[in-house]
Formats: C-alpha cells, sequence, structure tokens
C-alpha cells in the first residue's frame, strides 16, 4: 500500500528546474532513503512535500488524500513530522521545554510528564534534560530534534541527513534508533550522504540527479548501477 | 478547583524570572510597600507615580511582543493613541453618568484591540516577519500621527469631540465610578493610584501565568525557531496574532489610563519619540522577562524625569547612550542580567549551606 505519492512534481526557481517531474511512490512501512551529488533537489523534494514550497505543477498524494493546497501545520496534523538539515532545535530553551512544546498538544499533565521522561530515555539524554539545547553536542541536537519529530507519533517521518557531523559511532546508534521507529510502524524517508547509514537502513533507495529520479531500487542495486557510479559513487573514488 | 491550582502553579516556569518563597516574600513585601505609600506622600507626588505605573502596561505589551514572541513591532503607540482618543471622544460625547467612563475604558481598548486584528492579520498571514514588522507597525503609527496632526480644522470632529491636530484632545472627564450618593471620581492622585496598580498587579500575574502556559511555550518556541514550531504542527501565524491582539490591548490599556491621567492626549503621543522610547525601556530591563520589563520600565522612567527636569534636553541623548551600553554590555538587559547574577549568588549559597 503506497502512504505517499509524488505524481509529476515540477519546482522551478527562475530559470532553474529544480525538481523535474518526479514521480515517487513510498510504501508503508518502509525506510527510503534519498541519495544524490549536492544540488540534486533532495531537499527541495523535501520541502515540497511539508509544503514550505509549493509545486508548479504535479500533485502530492499522503494517505490517499491530495494535500497539494494544504499548509505546513495541516500536514503535520494528517501525519507527516520532519527532522531538518540544521538542527531545529529551540536553541534558547531546556531540553525538556523543547520536548514539552512537541508534546503539549497531545498530552496534558501528568501523562505529558511521563511521555517527555519516555522520550528522555529513548534518546538517552536523561541527564542533560535540565541543559540549555543550544549547548548540545551537535550529534545530541540531532537526537533531540529526531525525538521532537518522532513525538508527533507521525506516519511518515521525513529525515534531512539525520547523521550529518556525527561520528560512526553515534551514525550506529542513529541507524539503530531509525530501524526502532520502523519496527513501531513508521514510515521514514531519509536524506542521507553516510553510506554506511544507507546499508544499514534502507529498504529501497532513490538517487536523484539534477532534479529528477534517476534511478531505484535496493542499496546493492543501486551500487551496482554503473551510470550511478558515474554520476554519484563515482565521483568519491575520483 | 484543581484547574484554578493548576492555574496558580503557572505563576512559576521557565519563562519567567524569579520562584519560591525568596521572590514571593518580596513581591509582597514590595506589594505592601506600594499600597502603604500614599499614606506616606502628597497628591501631586502620588500623581507622578500613577504616570509611571501608566507606562508599564505598554512595556508590558512590547515585552510580550518582540521579548517572548519575538517580533518587534514600533507601532504599540499607535494603539496607546487610538485608545487614547477612543476614550476621550467616547466621553466627551456621553459623558461620565452611569459609570460610562468605566465602559468608555473597556470599549476603546476593544477599538485599538480590533484594529490590531486588521493590521495583524494582513501583517501574519502575509508571513511578514523580522525587521519588515517593524517598518509596517513604525510606518503605522507614524502615520497616524500625521494624520491626526492635520486634523485642527473645526471641520475634524466626531460628535461634539473636537480632534484639535497638534493641539491635542483635552477635557475628557476622568474615570467615575457610580456610587449610591455621590459617584466616586478618580482624579490623578490617591484614586486613580489604586486602580492602575491594583491593574498592574492583575496584568503582571496574569501574564505570568499565560507565558508559563502552553500558549506561551508556543510563543516562545516561534521565537526560537518559528520554522521547527510550525513543523510540530502549530499554526503560528493564529498564534503571533493573538499576541499580537493582548499586546494592543495593553498598550490601549497605556493610552487610555495615559489619557485619564492627564485629561489630555496629543497626536505627539503617537510619533517617532514616542514609538522609541518604550523600546529602550524594555530593552533595558530585559525584553525577554516579564518582572525585569516593570523594574526597568520604572527605573528608567524615573531617571529620565530626573535628568528631563535637571538636564533638560540631555535627556534624550542619554536614553540613546543607555540604549547603546546595553546592547554592548548586556543584550539581553540590565535586570535581567542582575536578576540572573543574583540568581546565581542564591543557588550558591542554599547549595553550601546544604
Amino acid at each position: 500500500m503506497s502512504l505517499l505519492e509524488l505524481r509529476k512534481l515540477n519546482k522551478h526557481f527562475g530559470g532553474l528546474h529544480v525538481t523535474n517531474s518526479v514521480d515517487l511512490t513510498l510504501h508503508a512501512g518502509e525506510i527510503h532513503c534519498l541519495i544524490g551529488p549536492n544540488g540534486a533537489g533532495k531537499s527541495t523534494l523535501f520541502r515540497l512535500i511539508l509544503g514550505e514550497h509549493h509545486p508548479g505543477s504535479g500533485d502530492i498524494v499522503f494517505a490517499g488524500e491530495n494535500i497539494t493546497a494544504l499548509k505546513s501545520f495541516a500536514r503535520i496534523h494528517r501525519g507527516l513530522s520532519v527532522k531538518f538539515q540544521v538542527p531545529g532545535v529551540f536553541k534558547g530553551l531546556s531540553v525538556r521545554q523543547n520536548l514539552e512544546i512537541a508534546l503539549q498538544s497531545r498530552h496534558r499533565g501528568r501523562e505529558l510528564e511521563a511521555e517527555i521522561g519516555r522520550l528522555l530515555a529513548f534518546l538517552g539524554l536523561e541527564s542533560e534534560q535540565a541543559q540549555i539545547a543550544g549547548n548540545l553536542s551537535h550529534g545530541q541536537k540531532q537526537w533531540l530534534e529526531i525525538g521532537m519529530a518522532v513525538s508527533l507519533k507521525p506516519r511518515l517521518l521525513l529525515l534531512d541527513e539525520p547523521t550529518a557531523g556525527m561520528s560512526p559511532e553515534e551514525t550506529h546508534m542513529t541507524g539503530e534508533m531509525v530501524q526502532r521507529l520502523n519496527a513501531d510502524g513508521m514510515t521514514v524517508l531519509a536524506i542521507e550522504h553516510d553510506m554506511a547509514f544507507v546499508r544499514q537502513v534502507a529498504h529501497r533507495v532513490t538517487v536523484l540527479h539534477l532534479g529528477q529520479v534517476f534511478a531505484q531500487g535496493s542499496i546493492d542495486e543501486i551500487v551496482a548501477d554503473e551510470r550511478v557510479a558515474a554520476i554519484y559513487l563515482g565521483q568519491a573514488h575520483a | 478547583m484543581t484547574g484554578l491550582l493548576a492555574m496558580f502553579r503557572r505563576l512559576e516556569g521557565p519563562q519567567t524570572a524569579g520562584r519560591g518563597p525568596a521572590f514571593w516574600g518580596l513581591f509582597a513585601l514590595v506589594l505592601a510597600a506600594a499600597l502603604a505609600y500614599p499614606q506616606f506622600s502628597d497628591g501631586y507626588t502620588v500623581g507622578n507615580t500613577v504616570y509611571f505605573f501608566v507606562w508599564v502596561f505598554i512595556a508590558l505589551s512590547l515585552c510580550l511582543i518582540w521579548g517572548y514572541g519575538g517580533s518587534l513591532s514600533f507601532g504599540q503607540t499607535a494603539f496607546f493613541g487610538i485608545a487614547g482618543y477612543g476614550y476621550g471622544i467616547l466621553t466627551i460625547n456621553f459623558g461620565s453618568a452611569y459609570g460610562f467612563t468605566l465602559v468608555a475604558l473597556v470599549a476603546a481598548v476593544a477599538i485599538a484591540a480590533l484594529f490590531a486584528v486588521l493590521l495583524g492579520y494582513f501583517m501574519f498571514f502575509g508571513r511578514i516577519a523580522g525587521v519588515f514588522l517593524g517598518i509596517v507597525t513604525l510606518a503605522v503609527t507614524l502615520m497616524l500621527e500625521r494624520f491626526m496632526a492635520q486634523t485642527a480644522g473645526p471641520e475634524w470632529h466626531i460628535g461634539t469631540a473636537r480632534l484639535n491636530g497638534f493641539n491635542g484632545m483635552s477635557a475628557m472627564p476622568p474615570l467615575t465610578i457610580p456610587w449610591p450618593g455621590e459617584p466616586i471620581v478618580l482624579f490623578a492622585d490617591v484614586g486613580l493610584y489604586y486602580l492602575v496598580l491594583g491593574l498592574l498587579v492583575f496584568v503582571y500575574l496574569a501574564l505570568r501565568i499565560l507565558m508559563n502556559s502552553s500558549f506561551g511555550n508556543v510563543i516562545v518556541a516561534i521565537r526560537e525557531n518559528p520554522e521547527r514550531a510550525e513543523m510540530l504542527g502549530y499554526d503560528i501565524r493564529k498564534y503571533q496574532l493573538i499576541t499580537f491582539v493582548i499586546g494592543a490591548a495593553l498598550a490601549g490599556l497605556s493610552g487610555v489610563l495615559y489619557t485619564v491621567w492627564g485629561q489630555y492626549i496629543t497626536p505627539s503621543s503617537m510619533g517617532m519619540t514616542a514609538a522609541a522610547l518604550p523600546l529602550i525601556w524594555v530593552a533595558v530591563g530585559g525584553r525577554s522577562d516579564l518582572t525585569s520589563t516593570v523594574i526597568g520600565t520604572l527605573v528608567v522612567l524615573a531617571a529620565f524625569q530626573a535628568l528631563t527636569i535637571y538636564g533638560s534636553q540631555y535627556a534624550l541623548v542619554f536614553m540613546g547612550v543607555l540604549l547603546v551600553l546595553t546592547v554592548l554590555i548586556a543584550p539581553n538587559g540590565l535586570v535581567l542580567g542582575v536578576m540572573n547574577w543574583l540568581g546565581r549568588i542564591a543557588t550558591r549559597l542554599t547549595q553550601r549551606a546544604g
């Protein structure tokens, strides 16, 4: 069953065709990774899905509903959630307050306290809860934001480079975190450059190049694809 | 009952400095002193204190919109003026019998709030933010000043109320409470003092509760990162608009009380200087905290008045210097800086004692 369908999505920035007739179907329950060289249009695609940008043409269908014209917050209410590329935590507020803001519209009173506690434990940030979020390490900020995104109990979680700036161990832990969420039924779409992470979690991979879907398949198929190696993986070895 | 208790618990929280018995003990002490103060002073001085108190409401409005909400409004004086003139026009036309002045107070504040709904709708739903918000709000207040300034001719009147251009509108009745026998007229001394003090305490405590509520959480979240706040499912435009309207109502309250206090309002109350001064009080005090804003505003106002008396034209220059120094030394505000410093010392002392 498809959870998210992008149909012939187009977006221009002036003369630049950043999203070129993109068709993409996400199955419910999968972890799908979006890769591609810088400027391929990955983050723009996220912004289109989230309603921060509006497509020139094409449709976005989420859980059977056309959400192309919906405002961002309304899409969140439908079951989308995101972790941004640059950690988007509330820097001047405590870790605890960050989570409270994410959770307070769904829980109140003691239930809210319990949920915050549960999430702090999931993220391994219990000892940091009174800390100002801006003072956290980069990896901890990433986790905190993942926690905020997850707290909405979304049907589809969008992760824009969840492991950027993380050590290999932290990357692996993040991978496990994503797998645990997926095991609980969350569908995940992740933009990622770290191939170790992609290999660890991805059920399917889509390669984006110059705003178009260039290739799609399992990570092994993608790695074996010479055309992909030429535009992307090949550059890494060059 | 539990709802009420939960509400009072929100008097303390992460968004407001000051907590625990020490803080509330001090609060009670200051309040008691403020209540007793008119007994030990003369009518003129008490009236002058009322004048200081009147400005605290517009300072709190800016604290709310700018300090907590992160939207710099340069036009709080527009609401101040609208409500001030509103009160004048209503009471000059309908008089002060049957407690109408109190109705006029509420109506004038409501008119200012309504104007904020309109202006705020176009700004926030049009996604105007940052410096542009400051420019739009400043333009609105200056436009209102210009408009009112050219209403000197006799053709400019609403009912029997002449607008009077730069000469200002005057002779509106003071606030009058209907009372069996003889109505109580609140002249700008002891009578008005207690009313304004009561309003001030009420607004201060109500804002503390509001800012520590889930609504306040969203407001500071929007200040910290509007995109993230929206991506947690909050329609941030709505929250910004509500904050803006509450702020406008508070600025309007300032305007009405100012008009009541001096029985006078002029277009210059919406001019450039008038628009800039509240920014300085709030910035110097500590814009992101209610208590710091109240203390900062009162201290700066008292200092400004003393300077105006003894140093005349240099008072405004001093205000500018004060703002620059604040930005350089304590960008979060001088009073807030001192309060945080005291808080740290207190924690250290209790830790050592424990």
